[in-house]
C-alpha cells in the first residue's frame, strides 16, 4: 500500500557548528529550527522567506544533502536513514533537485546529452535506448525542440531561460516523485520566468509530482502551489492554502511581507509602505521567545521575548505560531 | 508649462560598442524630455541596453567605443558639446550622478564611510573643507536615513539594506539636477526593498530631486514612476507617463510585458513572451520586435518610426501611423 503522504518532515533540525582555527567549538548556526510539515503525492508548496532564513538548508537537508541534527524526514513512509548508503541512492534517485543559481550549475565542458545522460549511467539504466528515449522526452517536456538541435550544444551556447530547463530536465531525468526547486527563476527575466513557472505546474501535473518551490518572490506562488509556508529565522510560521494566507494572513511577519509586495498600480506613487523596523535574526545568536518579536508591532510584553510560540490551528490547513492566538487555539 | 530650463532632455542618443564578431548597437535613436522632480522608469529584459543609455547621459563609456553621438540637455545646455575635462568638472557627480548597478559592494570594506561619503566633495582635503563636507554628509545620511554614527564605522559592519542608503548618500551629497540608480534594490530582500522605495520616495517629494529608475521589477517601479520609458533591443519603443504603462500600454512590446507581471490582488492569467530578443549585434533593418511580435503586418518588415499618439506620449510601433 502507497502512503498518502509523499514526504512527512518532523522536527526537523539542522545546526552548523562554528569552529576557530577548525577545531574550537565557538557556537553555531541554527540554520533550521524545529520544522514539521507533510507533502502530499502530488502536491506543489512554496516555502517563502528573506534571504539567510534558512530555505535552502531545508532543502539540502530534506535532500538528505546536509545531516539533520535533530529531527526526522520520511519519505513514502520510511524514515531516511543517511547512515546506509544503498538507501540513501535509492532516496537521491526518487527526488529531483534544482538548485539556486543556475549559471553555475551545469558543467560547462559537457553537451547536453552527456549532462542528461550521466545520472542515469551512475543509476544504472543500462539500455542505450532507454537513455536516449528518456532524453527525447524530457526536453520535449520542458520545450527544448526541435531536441535534435539542443542535444549536442554546451551550457554557454544556451540562454538563461534554456540553461534553466537544462537544469530542470536533468532533475527529471531520473523520474522522481519529488522535486525540489531552490529559487529556480530568480536569476531569470521576469518574461522568461513566468514560462518556467508554467512549464514546472505542468510537468507537476502531467506526473502528479510532488514539489516544494523555494522562493523569496511571493508574487509568483499564487500561480504555482496550492499551499504556502512562510519561514523566519530558521522556522515555518505560517502555513496554509494559497488563497487563506493571501486572504487572511495571521502572522504579523506575514502580514508585513504581504504588504511591502507591489502591485504594478500607478497610484502606489502616492503611498509609502508599512515596514518593520530592523532586521532578520542572526541565526547564531537570536532573540529568544518568538525571533520575530524585536520587530513585532503586535508585540506582548512579557510573552513574546520569553517563550517560543507553539503553533495554532485556525481552521483547515492555516497553523500559525504566534502568541496573539493563544486564546482561539 | 515649464520652461526649457526646467527640463531634462534627451536627443537621438546613440551609443555602440566595437566588437570582435561585429558592432553592438546598445542605444539606438533614444529620445526623451522630462521634467525636474520627475521619476522616470526605464524598464526593459536583461541585455537591452539599460545601463548603457544611463552610462551614455554620464559619459561613462568604455574603450571599446564605436559611435557615441546624439544632444542630451540639462538647463537648457547641451551637455554633450562639452569638453571631456569640463564634463568631469562640472558634469559628472556635480550635476548627474549615478548610482551604479551592485554599488553597495563596491564600497572599500576597510575605509571608513566617512572617508568614502565625502569624496565626491573634496578636492584638496584642507581642514576646512573637510569640516564642511562632513556636515554635508551628517545631512544626506540623516535624509537617507542613516544614523550619523554609521559614518565612522566600516562598510563590512553594515547590512545590505544599510551600504545601498550609504551608496544613496554618496550619490545625493553634491545635490545633483539629476541622478540615476541603476537596479538599487534587484539584490535585496522584500522588506529592505520596501524600506529603500520609501526612502527613495521621500526625497523625492521632500527635496524634488529628478530620478532615472532603471529596473526589470516592473511593480516595484511602479512606487516612484512619474514617467516610464520601455527599451527593447537598444530603442526606446514606448515614453509616456507612467499612468499609460501601467493601465494601457500601448506598443505590443509593452503589453506583453505588463501581462507578465505577477499581481498579489487579482488572479489574472500570466502571459510571457516565446522567443528571446534579437542580438544587438548588427540588428535588422525591420522593427526590432517583428518575430515575437502578435500583431505584425506587413509594413513591420521596415523600421517604424516614433509616433506621438499624444502629448508627451511616444511609441515606435507601425500600428499607431
Ligand atoms: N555550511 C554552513 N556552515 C555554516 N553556516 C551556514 C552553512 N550553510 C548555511 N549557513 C548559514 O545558515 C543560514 C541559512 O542559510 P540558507 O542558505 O539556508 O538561507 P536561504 O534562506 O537559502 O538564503 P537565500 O535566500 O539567500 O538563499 C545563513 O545564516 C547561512 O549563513
Ligand atoms: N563594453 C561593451 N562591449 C561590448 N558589448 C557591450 C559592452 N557593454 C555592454 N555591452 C552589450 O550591450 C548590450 C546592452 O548592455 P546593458 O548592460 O546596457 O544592458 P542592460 O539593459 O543594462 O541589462 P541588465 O538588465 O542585464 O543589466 C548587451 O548585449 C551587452 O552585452
Ligand atoms: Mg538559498
Ligand atoms: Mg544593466
Amino acid at each position: 500500500m502507497e502512503n498518502e503522504q509523499l514526504l512527512e518532515v518532523k522536527k526537523l533540525q539542522t545546526y552548523f557548528t562554528l569552529r576557530k582555527w577548525g577545531f574550537l567549538r565557538v557556537g553555531e548556526v541554527k540554520a533550521v529550527d524545529g520544522v514539521d510539515f507533510d507533502l502530499r503525492r502530488g502536491e506543489a508548496v512554496s516555502v517563502v522567506g528573506e534571504s539567510g532564513c534558512g530555505k535552502s538548508t531545508l532543502a539540502k537537508t530534506i535532500l538528505a544533502l546536509e545531516q539533520p541534527t535533530g529531527g526526522q524526514v520520511y519519505f513514502n513512509g520510511k524514515a531516511i536513514d543517511i547512515t546506509d548508503k544503498e538507501h540513501l541512492e535509492w532516496y537521491r534517485s526518487q527526488v529531483g533537485y534544482v538548485q539556486q543559481d543556475p549559471y553555475g550549475a551545469l558543467p560547462p565542458f559537457m553537451t547536453v546529452r552527456r549532462i542528461l545522460e550521466e545520472p542515469m549511467v551512475i543509476n544504472g539504466i543500462k539500455d542505450h535506448k532507454e537513455r536516449e528515449r528518456r532524453i527525447y522526452q524530457v526536453l520535449e517536456d520542458l520545450k527544448m525542440t526541435p531536441v535534435k538541435e539542443f542535444i549536442n550544444k554546451f551550457p554557454h551556447m544556451l540562454s538563461g531561460g534554456q540553461q534553466q530547463r537544462g537544469v530542470i530536465a536533468r532533475s527529471k531525468i531520473l523520474e522522481p516523485s519529488l522535486l525540489v526547486a531552490d529559487e529556480p527563476v530568480s536569476m531569470l527575466d521576469p518574461s522568461v520566468r513566468v514560462e518556467i513557472l508554467e512549464l514546472l505546474r505542468k510537468l507537476q501535473l502531467d506526473y502528479n509530482l510532488g514539489v516544494i518551490y523555494i522562493t523569496h518572490d511571493l508574487s509568483t506562488v499564487r500561480y504555482f502551489s496550492e499551499r504556502i509556508f512562510v519561514m523566519y529565522g530558521g522556522k515555518l510560521i505560517e502555513k496554509g492554502e494559497v488563497e487563506d494566507i493571501l486572504a487572511n494572513p495571521s502572522h504579523p511577519y506575514t502580514r508585513a511581507l504581504l504588504e511591502a509586495i507591489s502591485d504594478p498600480d500607478p497610484e502606489n506613487v502616492n503611498t509609502f509602505k508599512k515596514v518593520p523596523p530592523g532586521e532578520p535574526p542572526s541565526l547564531a545568536s537570536p532573540p529568544p521567545g518568538c525571533r520575530f518579536h524585536p520587530r513585532c508591532p503586535d508585540f506582548i510584553e512579557g510573552k513574546c521575548e520569553k517563550e517560543v510560540p507553539p503553533e495554532y490551528e485556525l481552521g483547515g490547513e492555516h497553523k500559525v505560531s504566534c502568541w496573539l492566538y493563544e486564546k482561539e487555539g | 508649462m515649464n520652461t526649457q530650463n526646467d527640463q531634462f532632455r534627451v536627443e537621438n542618443l546613440y551609443l555602440s560598442f566595437s566588437t570582435r564578431r561585429g558592432t553592438v548597437q546598445a542605444v539606438e535613436d533614444v529620445t526623451f524630455t522630462m521634467n525636474r522632480g520627475q521619476t522616470m522608469v526605464l524598464v526593459g529584459e536583461s541585455g537591452c541596453g539599460k545601463t548603457s543609455l544611463g552610462r551614455a547621459i554620464l559619459r561613462l563609456l568604455p574603450r571599446n567605443v564605436q559611435d557615441y553621438r546624439g544632444k542630451v540637455f540639462l538647463n537648457s545646455q547641451d551637455i554633450m558639446k562639452l569638453s571631456r575635462e569640463k564634463f568631469r568638472r562640472e558634469i559628472r557627480w556635480k550635476k548627474i550622478a549615478m548610482v551604479p548597478q551592485a554599488a553597495m559592494n563596491s564600497l572599500n570594506p576597510v575605509i571608513k564611510v566617512s572617508e568614502q561619503v565625502i569624496e565626491p566633495l573634496i578636492k584638496r582635503g584642507t581642514g576646512r573643507e573637510r569640516r564642511k563636507a562632513m556636515e554635508k554628509a551628517r545631512e544626506v545620511f540623516q535624509l537617507v536615513g542613516v544614523p550619523q554614527d554609521f559614518l565612522e564605522r566600516y562598510p563590512f559592519e553594515l547590512s545590505g539594506g544599510m551600504r545601498q542608503r550609504v551608496i544613496l548618500a554618496m550619490a545625493l551629497i553634491t545635490n545633483p539636477d539629476l541622478v540615476i540608480l541603476d537596479e538599487p534594490t534587484s539584490a535585496l530582500d522584500l522588506l529592505t526593498q520596501a524600506n529603500i522605495m520609501n526612502v527613495l520616495k521621500r526625497i523625492k517629494q521632500e527635496r524634488g530631486f529628478t530620478f532615472i529608475l532603471i529596473t526589470h521589477d516592473i511593480a516595484t517601479s511602479s512606487e516612484l514612476a512619474d514617467l516610464a520609458g520601455i527599451m527593447y533591443a537598444g530603442q526606446l519603443v514606448e515614453f509616456s507617463r507612467a499612468y499609460n504603462l501601467f493601465r494601457e500600454p500601448f506598443h505590443p512590446y509593452s503589453r506583453k510585458l505588463m501581462a507578465s507581471v505577477p499581481s498579489l490582488q487579482e488572479k489574472k492569467e500570466l502571459e510571457y513572451l516565446p522567443g528571446q530578443p534579437p542580438s544587438l549585434l548588427e540588428p535588422p533593418q525591420t522593427c526590432r520586435f517583428l518575430d515575437r511580435c502578435p500583431d505584425s503586418f506587413e509594413r513591420c518588415e521596415q523600421e517604424p518610426p516614433v509616433i506621438e499618439v499624444k502629448e508627451g506620449h511616444q511609441v515606435k510601433c507601425w500600428l499607431y501611423k
